[in-house]
């Protein structure tokens, strides 16, 4: 039985259904989850996928994070489920309070779009548990607001608790710290700028998304809950 | 028994006892925070014969009536809106404007 991959789905989300198509282009099986809806209903991990929620009017994920499904994706989170905050979808966590810091415009104030390199920093994360640490992977980018940040206590804290999940080789946006994807204490809960559904084959240029979601179906099939 | 407010634009009836309130909520980067718009801005005035202008901050102004029972209480309940919703404390600052419509 292949793991069933919720995909959140906001007016204005548009890679939802790249995530699908790459999930179960890995043996696992996606299903989108309309914003609308108060339960994720039956499945093993749930992915906020990226794009332009709420036509990321007042901020980037500041209306989505009230959408009625993100009560059930809490509760799924707060259970030990897997949850990864897919560029708009980082932003939507981090304004949900479910990730610490916040996403804010590119320091070159230019919408980047190109494929970066990214470090694995620590296998303790939902998206990372079956990469290695110290692997480079080339994934793309593709954002206008995608520098991290946070005060001083929370990068500490980061850094202290292995919460840094990736961490950009050449900075593209000014993230605090190279910082392109951290997790929560528990290491469920990640959230990250590139696109690894996006990076799945040798056809769309990398296929170094597949450790990254490979990890995510790995975890949702053996859940810690 | 409502009032009838014949002062403004709109003749909207307020309830009785009740105050409505024009609301202006500046919305800016936190200091700290990397403003590229306002850094970008500031670069660019020289170049346009503007000579001595620093500290550029760019942010958005969100304007709306708000009814309380009084100042104090709508001002309380606009804080709340910003600590809430319309700022992110981690990277936003607001200030807050009230003024009774009268």
């Amino acid at each position: 039985m292949s793991a069933v991959v919720g995909v959140v789905q906001f007016p204005g989300s548009n890679c939802e259904l790249d995530v699908v198509e790459a999930v179960g282009a890995l043996g696992g099986e996606g299903r989108i989850l309309w914003h609308g809806d108060e339960s994720v209903g039956d499945v093993d991990a749930v992915v906020v996928p990226g794009g332009f929620a709420h036509g990321d009017y007042l901020r980037p994920g500041a209306i989505a994070r009230f959408s009625p499904v993100m009560g059930a994706v809490a509760e799924f989170a707060r259970e030990g489920g897997p949850v990864i905050g897919i560029c708009n979808g980082f932003q939507v966590l981090t304004e949900a309070g479910l990730l610490p810091g916040a996403l804010h415009k590119n320091v070159g104030l230019r919408f980047v779009c190109r494929t970066v390199g990214l470090r694995v920093e620590t296998t303790r994360s939902a998206l990372t548990a079956s990469a290695e640490v110290g692997q480079v992977l080339q994934v793309p980018i593709n954002h206008f607001e995608g520098n991290y940040t946070c005060d001083d206590a929370t990068l500490a804290a980061l850094k202290a608790n292995d919460q840094v999940v990736l961490r950009y080789v050449d900075n593209p946006n000014g993230s605090i710290d190279d910082i392109a994807g951290i997790s929560n204490e528990a290491g469920n809960v990640v959230g990250l700028m590139p696109h690894p559904e996006r990076a799945i084959s040798d056809l769309l240029g990398s296929s170094d998304g597949v450790p990254l979601l490979r990890s995510i179906l790995d975890r949702a099939v053996a859940p810690a809950r | 028994m409502a009032q009838l407010d014949v002062s403004g634009g709109h003749a909207e009836t307020v309830p009785s006892g009740l105050v409505k309130f024009d609301v202006l909520v500046e919305v800016s980067p936190r200091t700290g925070i990397a403003d590229p718009q306002g850094q970008t801005i500031e670069r660019s005035l020289p170049a346009l014969g503007f000579g001595g202008v620093s500290g550029v901050r760019v942010g958005k102004a969100i304007r709306f009536e708000v009814t309380a029972e009084s100042e104090d209480a709508a001002r309380a309940e606009v804080e709340d809106m910003c600590a809430r919703f319309l700022t992110n404390p981690v990277i936003e600052d607001s200030a807050v404007s009230l003024t009774a419509v009268s």
